[in-house]
């Protein structure tokens, strides 16, 4: 297993993270007091029951929803309080997205759908199509550039998300299971791109997942259970390794505890 | 963007194909709708704007050409006697029975000139020629209206006002408004066709040419203070007071623009369903883009790229078509005019009718929630 990467590497600081969904007079509390820090270098998985709101926290680390309470630092900006408008800009400079279902664009080939995401970032012409071949080439799918997505394997098409959340090289990767949806080697595949994607270009990967089969990739792993982060347990330790959060403790600065043991 | 905004839209070719569908009909209905219009216009007014006239003296109270009322032909020296007519001619305009040589009977609207006057002499002329129309009972009608006069060739004979007529020539596109058929022929032929009441009153209208170093608005000044009931009309005055009257007193023209603009309506309706069934069937992906960081902006410019390309190749089709209907109405009663002018106006108006279409959908992505994409 991979060493740990220094701490000075924080890319995504979360302090009592809340997310309360309002229907009528009814309140929904989809996620309570969640502190947490996110590190360049690892990847770090998400996991718990459905409705323990791993997908609300990672809309709410990705920019798309904004916390009820709370405080949110990505590389060192505070987004709490930016206005609405600005929020796009963090998720084109600082985030990568990858899917459970792909998202890619039906219509454009796999080297379209990485380019129009270098569009998005402003980047066109020869510029766009270089970098997507660049970074099909680095998922292994140098001889599919021209395929549509329906012509890919589910595994080729998450490959191909991948890439796409790549063109704006973001420091952060956020996954919702990306591996739900594929076959047990199409899955192997991407979760080891993923983590190589961590590991060796230094960006921090968030997977929310229920695959028991990647738990051996991650490098940590945080347990959500109704709207609380837990637990969190560092997969490379001894078995028993565990750090448990006291329900409600906002303070709980696990990751400076964690890290002191290394 | 633009490879998104057009794979997006071609590729449903179905649906493009329905979308293409409305547009052009949209555009047909309204290209038809406004050539008729200006089609309608354009005859109302054939015979001042063809005049070559500055001025039209009118009698009192004479709105519009067809109704045009006997004076006296004093009134035509007066005019003579005034500073800067350098030249008036009588002219006169009235309805007459044509007897049909099988014995039927049109209502027709007799124009006297006089031939080689230069002055409300008929044009287009494609038999004939206008100064055979001095011969006794000569009169020129249009081809449009050979059956429905009951004439085929020169020379045929039928009676106006229980006075003889011979066919001398023919003109080609000139229409008229009412259902009467315009029959030119000389002053003197018409005085007895029309047979005026009076002796004393035997024109309707007098046509002036102004004196050089004259404007036409001197002279028009300069009889109205010596010509007393009546009023001059500039050419321009005259033509708009006349289609004024026919499109607007009558309601012909209202009915046609609101046919028009129903056609605009039923246009944007139809391009806003199908540009917004096609939003809808992507709107994951535009909220996959809302995910990546694209701004709302960069959403309007995809979908407006969408409406751009539906408005220009609808225009292309709808123009192919409009060309066919507009060269069929040539031929027809009824005129449809396609001027460039109303070309180049069609196209922006079917640009501006697919980005209005477009506004639904617009509305619908700038309130997608990008956390849709986590939702399986």
């Amino acid at each position: 297993m991979t060493t740990l990467l220094p701490l000075s590497g924080t890319v995504i600081r979360a302090r009592g993270l809340s997310k309360v969904y309002c229907e009528g007079a009814t309140e929904l509390r989809a996620l309570s007091n969640v502190d947490m820090d996110i590190y360049a270098g690892q990847l770090t998985l998400m996991m718990g029951p459905s409705g323990s709101g791993k997908t609300t926290l990672l809309s709410i680390l990705g920019c798309i929803l904004r916390a009820s309470e709370g405080r949110l630092e990505l590389l060192g900006e505070d987004v709490t309080a930016l206005p609405e408008k600005e929020l796009p800009r963090i998720r084109r400079k600082a985030i990568g997205f990858v899917f459970q279902g792909f998202n890619l664009f039906p219509t454009l080939t796999a080297a379209e759908n990485v380019a129009l995401a270098m569009d998005v970032r402003g980047v066109r012409g020869d510029q766009a199509r270089k970098r997507a071949e660049e970074l099909l080439q680095e998922v292994g799918l140098q001889d599919r550039m021209h395929a549509f997505p329906a012509d890919l394997s589910g595994g080729q098409k998450q490959r191909v998300a991948i890439a796409r959340a790549l063109a704006g090289d973001p420091p952060i990767l956020l996954a919702d299971e990306p591996t739900a949806a594929l076959d047990s080697t199409s899955g192997r595949a991407v979760i080891e791109l993923l983590q190589r994607l961590a590991h060796h270009h230094r960006r921090a990967v968030v997977m929310v997942t229920h695959d028991p089969r990647v738990l051996a990739y991650g490098d940590r792993i945080l347990h959500l259970e109704d709207g609380r982060l837990v637990r969190e347990e560092a997969a490379h330790l001894p078995p028993g390794s565990t750090r448990h959060f006291r329900i409600g403790q906002g303070t709980a600065n696990f990751a400076e505890e964690f890290s002191a043991k290394f | 963007m633009t490879l998104l905004a057009r794979r997006n839209l071609f590729h449903d070719r179905i649906r493009f194909a329905v979308t293409l569908t409305g547009i052009v009909f949209a555009l047909v209905l309204i290209i038809i709708q406004f050539g008729l219009f200006l089609g309608f216009t354009t005859t109302t007014s054939n015979n001042i704007d063809h005049s070559k006239a500055d001025l039209w003296l009118v009698f009192h109270s004479v709105g519009y050409f067809d109704t045009g009322r006997m004076f006296s032909e004093r009134k035509y020296y007066e005019v003579l006697a005034t500073p800067g007519v350098e030249q008036a001619e009588k002219y006169i305009q009235n309805f007459a029975y044509w007897k049909k040589p099988d014995g039927g009977v049109e209502n027709v609207q007799v124009i006297g000139f006089r031939p080689g006057s230069g002055l409300g002499e008929p044009w287009n002329i494609s038999q004939g020629a206008v100064l055979e129309v001095k011969e006794e009972d000569g009169v020129l009608v249009d081809e449009l209206y050979k059956e429905k006069l009951g004439v085929s060739k020169i020379g045929d004979r039928a009676e106006i006002g229980n006075h003889r007529a011979r066919v001398v020539g023919f003109t080609q596109g000139i229409r008229s408004f009412t259902t009467s058929p315009f029959v030119y022929t000389s002053f003197k032929n018409s005085l007895n066709y029309t047979r005026p009441q009076s002796r004393e009153d035997q024109l309707t209208y007098i046509l002036i040419k102004t004196a050089p170093g004259f404007t036409p608005a001197e002279v028009q000044k300069n009889l109205r203070e010596r010509v007393s009931d009546v009023d001059i009309y500039t050419r321009d005055e005259f033509s708009r007071r006349t289609r004024f009257y026919w499109m607007f007193t009558t309601g012909a023209g209202l009915a046609v623009l609101t046919a028009a603009l129903m056609g605009l309506v039923v246009g944007i309706a139809v391009v806003a369903q199908t540009i917004y069934a096609a939003t809808m069937n992507h709107i994951r992906e535009y909220g996959t883009l809302k995910a990546m960081g694209a701004t709302n902006r960069y959403l309007y410019r995809v979908l407006i790229e969408q409406a751009v390309w539906s408005a220009v190749l609808g225009y292309g089709f709808a123009m192919i078509v409009a060309h066919f209907i507009v060269q069929g109405s040539e031929k027809g009663g009824a005129l449809i005019l396609m001027p460039l002018s109303m070309k180049i106006g069609m196209l922006f108006l079917a640009i501006f009718m697919c980005i209005a279409a477009a506004l639904v959908s617009i509305n619908k992505v700038t309130r997608i929630d990008p956390a849709m994409v986590f939702k399986g």
